[in-house]
């Protein structure tokens, strides 16, 4: 789990370009939305694919984004009970 | 007849343009075939939240035309003309490699939205919270000359106060790779003798933002007046000094009246004949200026050239660098643009110090 956590939060630095950020700004359940990291909506369209490519994991309902990327520890939580690969 | 003032510039190159300390002096000759912009510091004026998403592009046209708006004294203009040959071309390059790599699943939206022509000027208009006009031209190498003369009609038809332009092109890593393996930029990684004594085949390949304030009353800070501008796709062997000379004389001007003409040479061996006969019949009592040994050849790369051709009209000196004869010149008055890319899209703009 804690690896998981590293490497998502590696892979939305890199993904979403987020030079002003290091992994140790990020606190696992800091917000990613809003008035914590500050990521809008392009981002969680990215999110989204990044979670069909990387985990196998496919969002029918796009509104389900909205929990799912709460923070790292919810996005960890979720990608553990539901990846396919 | 409407007049147009180039009452402010900006420009972010290879060299360091954007800091008011360097001059001319300070340039460095081009040595390499490929050769990126000297960064200016984005944050200064980039909001941050918007820079994370910008190419290079995009943060050089928000980079540059931000400091023309500044040097004009003007907050928001009447209208927004870029001009950019190959748009976007990062975030194309992302896209369609994107969908290479990924077997055309996993299309991920940044690179898609941030690929097109108009991004540019898009965010300009954003930035400045700019609702008028806002166009983007793509003309290949006469692209920033459309934009100029779009934006004369728009003030000569609509009665436009001030319009900000510019032009604007960025490096492509895969298309670096394609132009040099097609001979349109030269092979060789090191140019030993500048240039303009290049025997090859192909242009320095670079990339650049340049933005000017067009307004119709001149200012304590006026550079120049823009006269005409004329653009050919294609001329005919011989038809160039014809049409120069047409130009001219639709302006009121004869080739003698011309103090300094501003040539957009690139070191291809193939193309740089087109300047080589003006440079050695009807200019060879010309004062003559080149500028792309220190810009590299972009599809805007024009703009820079009038950007040089405006701090020297404003500085009425020629420094040696840009020097490309003998003829001296005790006044820069009238002043003639020419460029040229593989033979095809010329282009001519007269300026007139004020």
């Amino acid at each position: 789990m804690e690896d998981l956590k590293l490497e998502l939060k590696k892979n939305i630095i890199e993904i979403l370009n987020l030079e002003d950020l290091s992994i140790e700004d990020f606190d696992d359940n800091d917000s990613l939305f809003g008035d914590g990291i500050g990521l809008d909506s392009i981002d969680a369209l990215e999110l989204i694919v990044m979670l069909d490519k990387d985990y196998g994991i496919r969002l029918t309902d796009p509104k389900e984004g909205k929990k799912i990327f709460e923070s790292i520890e919810v996005m960890a939580t979720y990608i553990t009970e539901h990846r396919k690969k | 007849m409407s007049k147009y003032f180039i009452n402010g510039i900006g420009c972010v190159s290879a060299q360091k343009t954007t800091d008011t300390a360097t001059g001319f002096q300070d340039f460095e000759e081009l040595t390499t075939n490929l050769v990126s912009v000297q960064k200016p510091n984005y944050r200064e004026y980039i909001q941050p939240s918007m820079i994370r998403r910008m190419s290079i592009g995009v943060k050089m046209g928000a980079v540059a035309s931000s400091i023309a708006l500044k040097d004009a004294l003007l907050e928001t203009p009447e209208a927004i003309i870029t001009g950019s040959g190959m748009g976007c071309l990062q975030d194309s390059e992302k896209f369609l490699r994107n969908i290479i790599d990924n077997d055309e699943q996993f299309l991920t939206p940044t690179a898609f939205i941030q690929s097109t022509h108009n991004t540019v000027g898009a965010q300009i208009a954003l930035g400045l919270g700019c609702k008028a006009y806002n166009v983007t031209y793509v003309h290949d190498a006469t692209s920033f000359e459309t934009s100029m003369i779009d934006a004369m009609m728009m003030m000569m038809d609509d009665g436009e106060k001030n319009v900000l332009i510019g032009g604007v092109d960025e490096i492509g890593k895969f298309t670096f790779e394609t132009q040099k393996l097609i001979g349109h930029v030269k092979n060789e990684d090191t140019l030993a003798n500048g240039i303009l004594l290049s025997e090859s085949k192909g242009a320095v390949y670079g990339e650049g933002a340049q933005f000017f304030v067009l307004e119709n009353k001149k200012t304590n800070n006026s550079y120049a007046k823009l006269i005409d501008v004329a653009i050919y796709n294609e001329l005919s062997e011989g038809g160039l000094t014809k049409k120069i000379e047409t130009f001219l004389t639709k302006n009121s001007l004869s080739v003698s009246e011309i103090d300094l003409v501003v040539l957009g040479i690139n070191g291809d061996v193939e193309y740089d004949e087109h300047y080589k006969k003006l440079q050695n019949l009807i200019f060879k009592n010309t004062a003559q200026v080149y500028y792309k040994h220190f810009s590299g050849e972009y599809n805007t790369a024009s703009a820079f050239g009038v950007w040089t051709a405006c701090k020297l009209i404003k500085e009425q000196t020629i420094p040696q660098s840009l020097k490309l004869n003998t003829v001296e010149v005790t006044s820069i008055k009238n002043v003639l643009l020419y460029n040229q890319y593989r033979g095809k899209n010329h282009s001519f703009v007269l300026l007139k110090s004020c």
